[in-house]
């Protein structure tokens, strides 16, 4: 069975010749129908080019994104393909993701029109799907400065909504908003998925949001996936050093002081990734082989795990 | 310990193209040496606004009332040249984003040590010095090379530690820190915490910590005040506000948060946004959204009233006390009427 979004030994580069670097480096993932996946790591990670690379607004310097059976070519000069409408895309910020010139209900409009529909028919789905994502129909007759950060989200929700999209790829959609319309715009995608069967990849820095709403998670760190498996089960055991620092750093609202555990150093330049495991230089329990062997993905404990020390199963293979 | 800031009836009115608004309205806030006082509350619910008042920062326009006193100095009356004196020296500001806070085309050693120079009247190769062994504290790797760097060729999180090396540069006594990690990822703004924990442990650094992640605020602050449009709704230790909040802006605050330690169940948003300037409901600015509001909720407005030691409430009706008497309300039966929710 061929998964909704499959990803294959996925590399973005960004730059030319001599400055190339390589942010998404040999990515394998799927995603299936009505399942939310989590991506998250820190800034820097390459979270975000594997994001646009999955629905072509990146191009793959090597391997493939495969959308519903065919292949997902990069945005080029060329129209993008039809087939391609079901997969849409919500950016990080509603405030410069949404044209500040046109009414809110030509914003949502354009995706029906776009596919065919007519104006009268795109009116009509306009103020259904404003309702779907709990916004008034006189919406419609406004601008986007009229409305609050989390009200523009759901605005942009409702905008790749008018696509009826197989998936979303939505990029750290609730981060610029306050902490209350994070929690709505949260619960709406969860409700989206749940109610209408689509996919969403939901990509957070934040690992404590991500387990809100995510069955998988998968983390990133320098390029790679680090980890991935069922959203609970690496919460609440995480084998990876790295998962396990990310989960330690976020403080608790509990009012017991308790000071979260640091992860000393930066995530090191792309540009020059460590040798070994890129994580060795940071890595709490490195070991002498760490800098040298690039560890694989191994099965353990029910996911894919890469590292030398936890997940030593098989001999990682040298890097190249 | 004696208190190093002391703010009494604080009010800023700003005034725009529709008339005069209240931005802060009616704040008192002590700050000791040595402890940290955590600011909560949504955009809007004038956090940054009561810090800058505290530098003589305000846009133009704006009038104050009441009173801020640091170390007996009052803040409020004092002249653009006295402000200078303190401004960076005593009182040091660290704002959310290290894009604007720093200049771009300035060497972070300018940055870093032209303050100094200024306040401690030190040499530049003293104040050279300095600035490397700051660096060094806040965890720029080859501190001495940073130096002549510009803060472009730095990541986010390390331009929020030089933002951060520069407020501390003169060591302040007090430091407003407005959403110091809020840009930042998790791994970074733990390590940011720690140094804040740090200097105030070895150097006695007072904090005013301003932000809307209360995960932040338990790990630091040791009291809590959060504001709504303006005004405080609820101060008092971190344990008390935090485990058991009982103003139900800050319990709605609460369950808005994802919880580590609970279930993955759906989060629970407070209904509405945030009211916006000269639109602040009448009454309890908070009533269109609680859930606990009464016909009284929509004319009285609450004031603060002492419900434990130094634990101080704005919200007559209290329908979070665990059934334990409670000074003041009349009304003993709770309902949930929606009111004009929005």
């Amino acid at each position: 069975m061929t998964s909704l979004v499959q990803v294959s030994g996925l590399c973005v580069d960004y730059g030319r010749r001599s400055g190339r670097v390589r942010a998404v480096d040999g990515i394998d993932l799927t995603v299936e129908p009505g399942e939310i996946l989590g991506l998250v790591g820190e800034s820097g990670c390459g979270k975000s080019t594997l994001g646009r690379a999955i629905v072509g607004l990146e191009p793959a310097a090597e391997g493939s994104v495969r959308f519903a059976g065919g292949p997902v070519a990069a945005l080029g000069r060329r129209k993008r393909s039809g087939s391609l409408r079901k997969l849409q895309m919500v950016f990080q910020d509603p405030y410069s993701s949404l044209n500040p010139r046109r009414l809110v209900g030509d914003l949502i409009g354009d995706g029906v029109v776009l596919g065919g529909g007519s104006k009268k028919a795109a009116s009509d789905r306009v103020r259904e799907l404003l309702d779907r994502v709990g916004l008034p129909t006189d919406a419609a007759e406004k601008y986007p400065h009229e409305f609050s950060g989390g009200q523009r989200q759901r605005i942009a929700i409702a905008r790749t909504l008018a696509a009826d999209p197989q998936c979303l790829v939505a990029d750290e959609p609730i981060s610029a908003l306050d902490a209350s319309a994070q929690a709505q715009v949260s619960n709406l995608l969860g409700d989206l998925v749940r109610q209408t069967g689509l996919a969403l990849v939901f990509i957070s820095h934040d690992l404590s949001v991500v387990r809100q709403i995510a069955h998988r998670v998968a983390v990133m760190y320098l390029g790679r996936i680090v980890e991935v498996g069922a959203t609970e089960q690496v919460w609440t055991a995480p084998v990876h050093p790295y998962t396990e620092a990310l989960i330690a750093a976020i403080p608790r609202a509990d009012g017991a002081g308790v000071l979260p555990v640091d992860l000393p150093g930066d995530v090191p330049d792309p540009a020059r990734p460590p040798s070994g495991c890129r994580f060795h230089p940071r890595c709490p329990i490195a070991q002498d082989r760490c800098s040298v062997v690039d560890p694989r993905p191994v099965r353990v404990d029910g996911r894919d795990v890469a590292c030398l020390v936890r997940a030593p199963e098989q001999a990682g293979s040298l890097s190249g | 310990m004696s208190d190093l800031l002391t703010v009494e009836h604080l009010s800023v009115a700003l005034s725009t193209g529709r008339g005069s608004f209240k931005a802060v309205d009616d704040v008192s806030l002590t700050v000791a040496t040595g402890e940290i006082v955590g600011i909560a509350g949504e955009s809007g619910s004038g956090k940054t606004m009561t810090a800058l008042t505290l530098l003589g920062l305000l846009p133009h326009g704006a009038r104050t009332a009441g009173s801020a006193r640091f170390d007996g100095t009052e803040l409020l009356t004092s002249s653009a040249r006295q402000l200078r004196k303190i401004r960076g020296r005593q009182i040091a500001m660290v704002s959310q984003d290290p894009a604007t806070s720093l200049h771009p085309i300035l060497t972070v050693e300018r940055q870093l040590t032209e303050h100094m120079r200024y306040h401690l009247g030190i040499s530049r190769s003293e104040a050279r010095t300095r600035a490397i062994d700051l660096l060094a504290t806040v965890r720029i790797p080859d501190p001495e090379h940073a130096l002549g760097t510009y803060p472009g060729q730095f990541s986010g999180g390390m331009r929020q530690r030089i933002a951060i090396a520069v407020a501390l540069a003169c060591e302040p006594r007090l430091l407003l820190a407005d959403e110091p990690t809020t840009a930042l990822d998790v791994t970074v703004q733990a390590g940011i915490l720690l140094l804040l924990q740090r200097l105030r442990q070895e150097r006695g650094l007072a904090v005013v910590i301003i932000t809307h992640d209360l995960g932040v605020m338990s790990a630091l602050a040791d009291r809590v005040c959060v504001m709504y449009a303006g005004r405080m709704a609820e101060v008092g230790p971190r344990s008390e506000v935090l485990a058991q909040p009982r103003h139900p802006y800050t319990r709605g605050l609460l369950d808005a948060l994802p919880h580590p330690e609970g279930g993955a169940a759906q989060l629970r948003p407070i209904t509405g946004s945030p009211p916006s300037l000269g639109h602040v409901p009448t009454g309890c600015a908070f009533h269109p959204r609680c859930p606990h509001a009464q016909t009284s909720c929509t004319t009285d407005r609450p004031e603060l009233a002492s419900i434990a030691p130094g634990h101080l409430l704005a919200c007559p009706i209290d329908p979070l006390a665990d059934g334990s008497p409670v000074d003041g309300p009349s009304e003993t039966t709770v309902t949930t009427a929606a009111g004009t929710a929005l």
